[in-house]
This record gives structure tokens, C-alpha cells and sequence, in this order.
């Protein structure tokens, strides 16, 4: 029995930590521009040579 | 069984032509484009081995290949846009000026400045990677960010390092020239409303909680475990409440907004269906009778919530609200005792002397005091030949000066400018009222009538029967029979239509534009701009054979000046080497002549080149050598590829007409294109354009504008439909419902059918939700609807209107061909 009361709680608190993490991504505008992370991503960063 | 023969089929031919394919791919490789920008190259500069098509792509070249900011080509193949036109100079002087610059800075500090640039150029990786690697090239700059799909680029720099003029002049000379417009003043630009997607969160989040914590008492619990069953039902109560209270509150709202302009609209019934559902759920888990409707409850506001959000895609980059003070720059030079000082358009004042550059707006109405007026007022007036002023003459604001400097005395305002005005006139700035037109509210509200009745009628059975059962029927008759399927087979239609149209780029302003495009029985087209392209303007000869050698020299004559028929015989003529012209002689609004390789030419007017005496109309241009007359050219309009086949479609089924603030010079092409029903008016002003939308309107058509320029933006704003054509030359689209891309106006037929299925498909699976609606209520008015069979119907009727109207509109859309 009290196991499951256990388990309620846990399972919701961790739905809400997964609500709150996709609130917060979408207030902070993780979603406002969905074309250039995927390319940003992909670019190297070059030693910086100094002959150069 | 067809199909598969016919790919068959498709691959052998693939398969024999694709040695032709490559050898053509090898020829056209032969041809020589520029490393930057990747357009032919008709005169070739050379540097470290590689091919530009003019000085300015080399100097950006040579920029980057200073910096080690090589990869830019490496990302993307020619990834520069081409750097033929050059910006003046000094063009960014005004933001030194720190009034004119204050309120287009983000936010300043002491030692950092934010400041975000509208860019058009952005288009590619390449464009990406080199403007987030600013900091690269100038040490001031601290970062830069950009947003793809706005075309904007967040710049963070030290301001003691380096000034704002400095940066925007940075990004000039790598090919990326910020867009600065008069409407850049107002620093109110709408933030993106998110509340929507934050509800959307919170309901999907409660109702699956809930669904899950409902399933128990579903599949039964043992009697002993009864302190369980409270335990689930009081967690569903208090999940259930940000539901009610935060996410619902979309539909309060709007369906309050509705009743206080004395209109039911459908989220009234929606509104009632909820509460209705609530309040009979908080009774039975108090009252210990049940577990109530919580999943379905949340679960119809979470599945209408999605659909509201689908149909509310907006495109970031693209704004259906501009108005002229997008179009005008942000400052321009006036002279003050003979120095070029910036001055903000807000702070032109009368008799100021303003000086305006090649490609530069007239930003007031004004009187030419200096230089050589060529007005192009083709956005403006829709006249396709620029406009020679004399001294003296007045020049309207909203025309663009190409070629020398000029300079004008302000006679009005810009806020009392001829162009200015149309603005002020209550049309425009009357709102459509969206929201009232759409069927789906009618509908809904005989919907609901019906549900009422219903309702009624099984109180007034179970009263003469089971008066215990008045109660539970009646409230699950409203709880069962809500107009959700009907919102929601309506929202996700629009939402699907929306984004199959703006992949096609055809861009629409909101749901509502789909149903008035279906509605339309009439077609109104602009001339310049829409129906002929704005950039090219091409040329036909008539007259005697011309030697190659003499097209060279003619040739060379024209290249000699700015003005769009000279240009345009330079093209006609393909010419590659300019021949050096002696006693060149330009007379203005007449013609030039000179002498190229011993011969004298002149290309002009007829009274120019003839000195007969005969005046013509402008409409064609003479040549002579060595003053006998060889021929003449007309100036043609160039007519957008594929507009034959598309006036053809839409003449069988709409009225259409033409209206052009040009001359009537193609009144015949015309006339034959849109055949003998059509209305073709010539000269309109931007006033006759929307007298006449509004006569149509009056007359009982439905009537859709299509034009690209501030002098359609009235009847733009008038029509029942307005769509805007947007060149890739010209980022400005005046005020409209929608705007389309101007390759695509081939498709506008198609694309006006697909819209009109819009109201079928949701009609269809509204059918459809009433059959579940049937099966409930079969129960309901027994009073015998279990949470559980709620919660079976209400997702499985959710979900296949859902597959139903994705599946209908995009089998439409692939019928009409319309993915890509």
C-alpha cells in the first residue's frame, strides 16, 4: 500500500520537473529560432592559428 | 499495381537520360561564375586564381581571406549575394548621429551596446557561420547571434572600440547591408506570445496525470482499498484545477470578448460544455458518487489548445501589418549652408534642402533645386518607365532616384505627403473583423440549439420517469455534446492548410484568409510588379539588319548611361566589351549620342534622332548612324513566366480585371490575355484602385486584390483577400492578408482551390465527430454515461478527426500537386 503512495509521488514530481524544464526552454526562446541551432552545431571551431 | 510501371518506367528513362543530364551539367560548368556570389560573370576579375563577377565580391573575398574567414565558402558553395550595386558611402553616417541611432539600440551600457540589424541577405549556413563570427574581424564586436528565420543578427559590441556606423558598415563590407527603415523608430515590435504554448504545457502535462490516475477506478479497485480510490480522485481534483483555471481561460476569454460584442461565437457552448463538466465532477468526488469527467475534461482542453496553436503559426520573418514607414529610410542628408548633414525623417522640416543619392527614396513631396531628376516610381504609382523631372518641378514623395545626386526643397512634410495621406484615410486603418465571419460559428450555434434540445427533452422525459436521473442526463448531454469536434476539426484544417500553403510560399496572414480566399468570385491583378517583373525590362527591335559589329557599337553607346532603356538594349545585345565613345552627349529625357569607331550614333527619342519636329509617345527609341535611321526598339513589359496559362485557368470561373497606374501602352496584350469581360483600367491613382474593390464589393462580389506596391496598398487593405507579391529584390510587402512569392504566382489557382476545400474537409469530419457525438449521447440521455465511456470516446473521437483532416488536406494537397 504505502508503496504506492511513494510511487504517486515520485511519478508526478517528476512529470512536473519535466514540465517545468519545457516552460522554462520555451520562455528562455529555445524553440523561437529552429533552423540555425541544428547548423550552429555542426560548426568547428578552428585552432586559432597565429600566423594568421 | 499501375503505379509500380509507371516508377518503372520513370527509372529507365532516368536511367537513358541521365548521360545527356551530365553532359549538360559539364557544358553549363564552363561557364564562368564567381566564387562569390555564383552568378555568370560577364566581365571576369581575378584574384588568387579564382573568378568574381565584379570588384565589389573580390573585396569581400579579399576581406575574408585576410581574416582566415575562408570556410565561409567552404560551407555552402557561393554563398554571397552579388556586390555589383555598391553602397554608397557614407550611407550609414546618420547612425554617428545619436538621436536618429538612440531608439534603434536594444539596450546600451557603459561599456556594452545591443543592437539587433533586419539582414534580407541571410540565407544559407555560410551567411550563419560568418555573421556569428564577427568578433573576428573588428575587436569591438563582442558577439553576434543570429536568428534564422527573423534574418536577424543580435550584435553585441563595445562601443568604446568601435561605433554603430562602424559595425553596420562592417557588415556592408562583407556582403551583408542591414535593412534600416523609418518603422525601425517605433521601437514596439510585438513579442511573440507564448502564453498559448504554456497552457498547451500545463493542460498536456494534467491530463496525462490524471488519465493515468484514473485508470484504477476504471479497471476497478478492491473494495477494501477504498482510501486508495480517495486518494486518486482528490490528486485528479487538484491536477484538474490549473486545467480549469489557467489553461481554459484562452476560451473565457475570447468567448467573453464575443458575448460583450452581442456574439456567440463557438467558444461559448465550449465555455458551458467545460463548466458544466467541472462542476458535475467536483460534485460526484465530494458527494462520493463517482470519479468524475477530469481526463476528459483536461483531455478535450489539451487536444483544443494543440489545434489553436497549430492554427496560430506565424512566420517570424515575414509581417502582413508594414505600412509606408517600412518602405522610407530612416534618415536622410539634408544641406545646411552647403555641409551634407543626417537628418530623421520626424524632423524634416518645409524649405529644407534635402540631397538624395542614386537608389535613394525622396522621403517628402519637394521641388527639384539640383541635378538631374530619373524618378522610378514604379512601387509608388505603378508607372514602369522612370520619370525625368526638370528644375523646378515637383517630385512626390516615394519615388527612387537612379542615377546623380539631386537635391530638392521640401514643400510638405512627411506626414503631409502626397503618399503619406493615403494612410490617414479610415479604410486603412479599419480592421476586418476576423473573428465574427467564420462559418464554423454558425454552425456551432445551431450546433448547440440542437444540444439545448436535446438536453431539454430528456429532463422533461426522466421528469415524468426518474426524477433522479434529471440531473446526470442533462449534464451529460452538454458534457458529451460540446462543439469541440467541430473547433477542432476546424483548427487542425486551418493549421494543416497554413503550413502546406507556406511551403509552397504562399504565406497567409491567419486562418480566417483561407475561408475568404475560398469565398472569392472575383480577381483583381496590378500591373507593374505583379504581373510583369519589376527588375528586367526588355526590348524588341525593329528595323534593318544590324551587323555585329555595329550591335558592339551601339552597344557601347548605351552602356554609357544609367537610364533602363540604354540598360536594357545592353542586354539585348549581350554585349561583352565596351568600345571607348567619343563626344559623348547626353540630353535629358531625349537621348545620347556619340561617336563609336568613326561612326556617329544616336539613340533617343524621335524627335532626338529624326529632328523631324514629330513628338511620340515614349514608347519606343529610335536609332540612327551617321544620322540615317536604322531602326527602333519598343519597350516591352516583361511579363512573369507562366501568367498566360494561370489567366486562362481562372478566367472559366472568376471575374477578372486589371488595374494599372501606367499608361495604357498594353492595353492590347492585355486585352487579349484577360478577353473581352475582363475590366482593364489604366492610370488608376491608388484612390480609383480602392473605389473600385470597394464598387465590386457593393455590387455584391467577393472580391481578391493581388499587387505588389504602396500605391495597392488601400485596395490591399479593401479587398475581401488581399495578397501581396514579394520579388527577392524587394523586401518590403505593403499591408495584406497573404503574400506569395513571386515564382509562385503560377500556382495562384491552385492554390485559390485548395482553400476552397478547406470548408469541405471541415464539414466532412464534423460529420464524422457527430456519429461519436450520436453513441454518446445514446448514453448520456439514459443517464448512464460512465467516466469510462467518456474517456473512451472523447480521445478516439479527438484522434481520427484529427487523422481525418491531416489525411484529407494533405491527399488534397497532392492532388492539386502541391507538395514539394
Amino acid at each position: 500500500m504505502s508503496v504506492i503512495f511513494l510511487l504517486l509521488t515520485a511519478s508526478i514530481l517528476i512529470a512536473a520537473l519535466f514540465l517545468l524544464a519545457f516552460l522554462w526552454s520555451v520562455k528562455k526562446g529555445q524553440y523561437d529560432d529552429q533552423q540555425s541551432p541544428p547548423v550552429r552545431m555542426l560548426f568547428d571551431d578552428k585552432p586559432t592559428n597565429n600566423n594568421q | 499495381m499501375l503505379l509500380l510501371v509507371r516508377n518503372q518506367l520513370i527509372k529507365i528513362c532516368a536511367v537513358i537520360v541521365s548521360p545527356l543530364i551530365y553532359m549538360n551539367a559539364y557544358t553549363v560548368s564552363k561557364a564562368v561564375t564567381c566564387y562569390h556570389c555564383g552568378e555568370d560573370c560577364t566581365s571576369v576579375v581575378i584574384s588568387d586564381g579564382r573568378n568574381f563577377c565584379c570588384e565589389g565580391c573580390k573585396m569581400v573575398y579579399a576581406i575574408l581571406n585576410k581574416n582566415g574567414l575562408c570556410d565561409y565558402y567552404a560551407i555552402s558553395q557561393n554563398p554571397g549575394s552579388s556586390q555589383r550595386i555598391k553602397v554608397r558611402e557614407n550611407k550609414f553616417a546618420f547612425l554617428d548621429d545619436e538621436k536618429i541611432s538612440a531608439p534603434l539600440l536594444n539596450y546600451k551600457d557603459a561599456h556594452q551596446t545591443f543592437i539587433t540589424f533586419y539582414i534580407p541577405q541571410i540565407h544559407c549556413s555560410s551567411c550563419l557561420w560568418l555573421l556569428e563570427n564577427l568578433h573576428k574581424l573588428n575587436k569591438g564586436v563582442i558577439s553576434s547571434k543570429v536568428n534564422f528565420e527573423k534574418k536577424e543578427v543580435d550584435i553585441i559590441f563595445n562601443h568604446a572600440a568601435v561605433s554603430l556606423r562602424k559595425v553596420a558598415e562592417l557588415l556592408v563590407s562583407i556582403g551583408y547591408e542591414p535593412y534600416i527603415s523609418f518603422s525601425d523608430m517605433r521601437k514596439a515590435k510585438p513579442r511573440l506570445d507564448k502564453s498559448k504554448i504554456f497552457k498547451v504545457g500545463v493542460a498536456g502535462f494534467c491530463f496525462g496525470n490524471i488519465m493515468l490516475l484514473s485508470f484504477p477506478e476504471y479497471l476497478g479497485v478492491n473494495a477494501q482499498e477504498h482510501n486508495l480510490v480517495l486518494l486518486f480522485r482528490i490528486l485528479n481534483v487538484l491536477l484538474s484545477l490549473p486545467v480549469f483555471f489557467y489553461s481554459a481561460s484562452e476560451f473565457y476569454i475570447s468567448a467573453w470578448k464575443g458575448l460583450k460584442h452581442g456574439f456567440l461565437n463557438i467558444d461559448a457552448p465550449i465555455v458551458l460544455a467545460v463548466a458544466v463538466t467541472f462542476i458535475r465532477s467536483l460534485y460526484e468526488v465530494f458527494a462520493n458518487t463517482g470519479g468524475g469527467y477530469f481526463d476528459s475534461m483536461s483531455g478535450i482542453v489539451f487536444f483544443m489548445l494543440i489545434g489553436r496553436v497549430l492554427q496560430d503559426k506565424t512566420y517570424q520573418q515575414l509581417s502582413f501589418e508594414r505600412d509606408y514607414t517600412a518602405y522610407f529610410p530612416i534618415a536622410v542628408s539634408r544641406m545646411n549652408s552647403g555641409v551634407q548633414q543626417s537628418v530623421a525623417l520626424p524632423d524634416i522640416r518645409l524649405d529644407d534642402t534635402l540631397l538624395i543619392h542614386n537608389e535613394e527614396l525622396v522621403p517628402a513631396d519637394g521641388i527639384l533645386t539640383k541635378g538631374q531628376a530619373l524618378i522610378d516610381y514604379s512601387f509608388v504609382t505603378g508607372e514602369s518607365m522612370p520619370v525625368v523631372r526638370e528644375m523646378g518641378e515637383i517630385i512626390y514623395a516615394g519615388g527612387k532616384q537612379v542615377g546623380g545626386n539631386i537635391e530638392l526643397l521640401v514643400i510638405k512634410e512627411v506626414a503631409q505627403s502626397y503618399l503619406t495621406k493615403l494612410w490617414n484615410r479610415d479604410e486603412m486603418n479599419a480592421r476586418k473583423k476576423d473573428e465574427a465571419r467564420s462559418f464554423v460559428h454558425i454552425l456551432s450555434r445551431y450546433f448547440t440549439w440542437v444540444v439545448l434540445t436535446i438536453a431539454i427533452s430528456a429532463a422533461l422525459y426522466w421528469s415524468f420517469n426518474d426524477t433522479s436521473k434529471i440531473w446526470p442526463a442533462v449534464t451529460a448531454v452538454l458534457i458529451i455534446a460540446c462543439p469541440c469536434a467541430l473547433l477542432l476539426s476546424n483548427t487542425f484544417t486551418n493549421g494543416n492548410i497554413l503550413r502546406i500553403l507556406g511551403r509552397n510560399h504562399f504565406y497567409l496572414r491567419n486562418a480566417q484568409a483561407i475561408e475568404e480566399i475560398g469565398k472569392i468570385d472575383t480577381i483583381v491583378f496590378d500591373k507593374t510588379g505583379t504581373l510583369t517583373t519589376s527588375s528586367n525590362h526588355s526590348v524588341e527591335y525593329a528595323g534593318d539588319a544590324i551587323t555585329a559589329e555595329m550591335k558592339q557599337q551601339i552597344a557601347s553607346l548605351a552602356a554609357q548611361s544609367n537610364h533602363p532603356v540604354s540598360r536594357a538594349i545592353v542586354n539585348y545585345f549581350d554585349a561583352k566589351h565596351v568600345l571607348p565613345v567619343a563626344a559623348f552627349n547626353a540630353v535629358t529625357s531625349k537621348g545620347v549620342s556619340g561617336i563609336v569607331k568613326g561612326d556617329c550614333i544616336k539613340i533617343g527619342s524621335r524627335q532626338f534622332v529624326l529632328e523631324d519636329g514629330v513628338t511620340e509617345a515614349a514608347s519606343s527609341t529610335y536609332i540612327s548612324v551617321n544620322n540615317k535611321l536604322i531602326g527602333r526598339f519598343f519597350f516591352k513589359n516583361q511579363y512573369r513566366d507562366n501568367l498566360y496559362k494561370l489567366v486562362m485557368q481562372l478566367k472559366w470561373k472568376y471575374r477578372l480585371a486589371v488595374l494599372s497606374g501606367d499608361n495604357d501602352g498594353e492595353r492590347n496584350y492585355l486585352g487579349g490575355l484577360f478577353g473581352a469581360d475582363a475590366a482593364i483600367l489604366f492610370n488608376q491613382k491608388p484612390e480609383n484602385k480602392l473605389q473600385f474593390i470597394k464598387q465590386l464589393q457593393q455590387d455584391g462580389y467577393k472580391v481578391m486584390m493581388v499587387g505588389d506596391g504602396l500605391n495597392d496598398a488601400g485596395a490591399l487593405k479593401q479587398a475581401d483577400a488581399g495578397i501581396a507579391i514579394t520579388d527577392s529584390a524587394n523586401n518590403f510587402t505593403p499591408a495584406s492578408d497573404g503574400i506569395i512569392e513571386a515564382e509562385k504566382l503560377p500556382l495562384l489557382y491552385r492554390f485559390i482551390l485548395f482553400c476552397r476545400m478547406n470548408k469541405n474537409i471541415v464539414i466532412t469530419s464534423f460529420v464524422v465527430s457527430i456519429l461519436y457525438n450520436i453513441i454518446g449521447i445514446w448514453f448520456a440521455v439514459q443517464g448512464s454515461l460512465s467516466p469510462m465511456i467518456a474517456a473512451i470516446l472523447m480521445p478516439s473521437s479527438s484522434l481520427s478527426i484529427l487523422l481525418l483532416t491531416f489525411g484529407c488536406s494533405s491527399i488534397a494537397a497532392k492532388v492539386l500537386r502541391l507538395n514539394n
